[in-house]
């Protein structure tokens, strides 16, 4: 899923320079940030970050100290969450426990000028859509933690909301369900067309239903990018750390021509591309950042054209599908993580054994502080 | 060697002994004492233990106890009427406290508002109900200084000596037992249900409608109970705010008990009443299963 997939559009939310200030914490730091229409938009950072501080200001539970928010061209400014186009799934799901089901989803249409009949068909519709057909007249605290998120996503749902807003939907579900969630929210989305603004600490959720992603550190977006661009470019250590496995070298970059040369502790020198320096090129001394995958070992009667590095192993943790070796290289003091697949034919290694670590400077990325 | 060599039923047995006894000598024993009474009779100091029904005859045939006639109300719809307006009153004002705590004050500040709400029960609950008859009374605080205000020439006399005053003083005096169920069942709301409320639309007062009423029903029927079942019972508060002649059913038992020495009278009278508060109370315990059924 690249953001190539939907059209561009004019921008939903607008942010320009949000802070929030709750007494002496500065929980926003200067948001500036536009999502267009239709997206499926994550908030991504360790806990803390401001996240669900930024999803909340836009829901309208939080004022903002300074700064603007546009949604759908209107200045939100003074306008209650009762009267804004958005809609929330709450991380409790927020499911009232003196109400049916039914009546949890039909919450909302308390306005609704369509007759009672034409409502309750909506929230039949509601629930079918959700994959929860049926279950209307069922009280709410019979529900477990996967159908009270769907009725939380039903209730959000059936008032049409220009933007959906996603408290860690996922986060109170177990590893299996959030999974098969994951996939739902996805086609959902694609379904309904809505705007989804999603705040989670998981990365690889992130990764796997965004398609953008802006990574908070302490109260600021630390890189926004597509999941692709923001796992194979991170553009800080911190983004580097925080998304995935990475190993982090010392280097030495270096302008001769029209080229770049990385000298990488470990690996040696290579020409990389300006792209693979998304914080900028800059000569001198740098970190060198390598996922485990894009590395490799040789084992015995295989052969490469690729670079080849000296090492030894270190340390091995088998997962069945893969392996993941520490290597220890000359002139690097922390080991390398490779993950290999194991493949037919390919033995695992012992602690000890001499090895070759396969490289490629077409997978480094120049990491800026 | 004791008891707490013995098997874990045994050990049960002996640990729950002390209040059970307690329980029997204080609280059934009593009151078979007065359901059995309630069917003897008096005669001169001595009770006949003949079994009759003639004690509740003479409750249910004539106008005093139950019936009433145009001039007034039987004694015991009156309590019953008295107590229930008390209960209503006392609700309605503990709420918006139990609210106001619950949803206003920081919570590093709520136990030094709870403990702030129960220093009337530092003072007697004598010297609490003279004190509002020295507020009520004919040159009692209010009327006094209505006059000194200049916003009535003569004292008022509808606020001494009538139910008015005993409305005001139990009302008084029980807030407390109402205020506290009520913050419960309010401290227990999660509070981003109220945000879900208003995120689908509901401005604050349609939240509370919504919301925050239909789950402090619990709370309400206890804050009820809590204050209807004991105010009935009370017989300070009517025989010091009525003056002469008002008399409510708790009053009428004490006088057939203590002067006219007609215990058997007396005690059915309590039967009658303690039957009327249970059937009062009976509904309330099912109105409020029922509301309960089908939540968590």
């Amino acid at each position: 899923m690249s953001a190539q997939s939907k059209p561009v559009a004019a921008p939903l939310i607008q942010l320009r320079g949000v802070h929030k200030h709750y007494g002496d914490y500065h929980a926003l730091r200067g948001i500036d940030l536009e999502i267009r229409q239709g997206e499926f938009f994550s908030l991504l950072g360790p806990s803390g970050c401001g996240k669900t501080t930024l999803l909340r200001t836009i829901a309208g539970f939080e004022t903002p100290s300074s700064g603007t928010l546009m949604i759908d061209g209107r200045d939100m400014a003074g306008v209650p969450a009762n009267h804004r186009p958005t809609n929330m799934v709450f991380q409790s799901y927020a499911i009232f426990p003196h109400l049916s089901v039914a009546e949890n989803v039909g919450f909302g249409l308390r306005r609704d000028p369509r007759p009672r009949d034409q409502k309750s068909r909506a929230v039949a519709e509601a629930l079918e859509m959700v994959g929860l057909g049926g279950y209307g007249s069922r009280a709410a605290h019979a529900l477990s933690g996967g159908q009270r998120q769907r009725v939380a996503l039903a209730r959000a749902l059936i008032l049409k909301p220009k933007v959906l807003l996603l408290d860690e939907p996922l986060s109170a579900l177990d590893k299996k369900m959030r999974e098969q969630m994951q996939v739902e929210l996805i086609r959902l989305q694609r379904t309904v067309g809505i705007t989804f603004i999603l705040v989670t600490h998981d990365q690889e959720e992130a990764l796997v239903m965004s398609d953008r992603i802006a990574v908070m550190f302490e109260g600021e977006i630390g890189q926004m990018a597509d999941p692709e661009r923001l796992y194979r470019r991170p553009n800080t250590k911190r983004v580097a750390e925080f998304i995935g496995k990475m190993n982090l070298l010392p280097g030495d970059v270096a302008i001769e021509g029209n080229q770049i040369l990385v000298d990488t502790a470990g690996l040696g020198r290579g020409a990389i591309e300006a792209e693979q320096a998304p914080g900028g090129v800059m000569p001198g001394r740098t970190t060198v950042g390598i996922r485990p995958e894009t590395l490799g070992l040789l084992f015995p009667g295989e052969t490469t054209d690729r670079r080849l590095a000296e090492g030894v192993v270190d340390e091995v943790v088998y997962y069945g599908d893969m392996t993941y070796y520490d290597v220890r290289v000359a002139g690097v003091e922390r080991p390398l993580t490779i993950s290999m697949k194991n493949l037919i034919g390919r033995p695992v290694l012992e602690v000890g054994a001499a090895t070759q670590v396969v490289w490629d400077e077409r997978s480094l990325v120049v990491l800026s502080r | 060697m004791g008891i707490f060599d013995t098997s874990p039923r045994a050990r049960a047995a002996a640990l729950v002994a002390p209040p059970f006894a307690y329980a029997l000598l204080l609280l059934a024993v009593p009151l078979i004492s007065i359901v059995l009474i309630s069917f003897w009779t008096q005669t001169g100091l001595t009770l006949s233990r003949v079994f009759t029904l003639d004690n509740y005859r003479e409750i249910f045939s004539g106008p005093i106890y139950i019936w009433g006639n145009q001039n007034r109300w039987g004694v015991l719809p009156l309590s019953l009427f008295v107590s229930a307006t008390v209960t209503l009153v006392t609700v309605l004002l503990a709420y918006p406290v139990a609210y106001f705590v619950s949803f206003h004050v920081a919570p590093q500040r709520k136990s030094l508002w709870l403990f702030l709400i129960t220093i009337p029960f530092w003072t007697s609950y004598l010297i609490r109900v003279f004190l509002w008859k020295v507020i009520l009374g004919y040159n009692g605080v209010v009327n006094t200084g209505l006059i000194e205000l200049g916003l009535i020439q003569e004292p008022l006399d509808f606020l001494l000596y009538n139910l008015n005053s005993v409305i005001i003083t139990l009302s008084h005096a029980y807030a407390v037992f109402a205020i506290l169920p009520i913050y419960v069942a309010l401290e227990k709301i999660d509070r981003s249900l109220l945000e879900a409320a208003q995120d689908l639309g509901e401005n604050r007062f349609t939240t509370f409608v919504r919301v925050t009423l239909p789950l402090s029903v619990p709370g309400i029927v206890g804050s009820v109970l809590i204050v209807f079942i004991p105010t009935i019972g009370d017989y300070v508060t009517p025989e010091l705010m009525l003056g002469a002649g008002g008399r409510l059913i708790s009053n009428v038992i004490q006088t057939q008990f203590l002067q006219l020495n007609n215990w058997p009278l007396g005690a059915a009278l309590s039967i009658i009443t303690m039957l009327a508060v249970g059937v009062v109370s009976l509904v309330f315990i099912l109105l409020n299963q029922r509301w309960l059924r089908g939540r968590g």
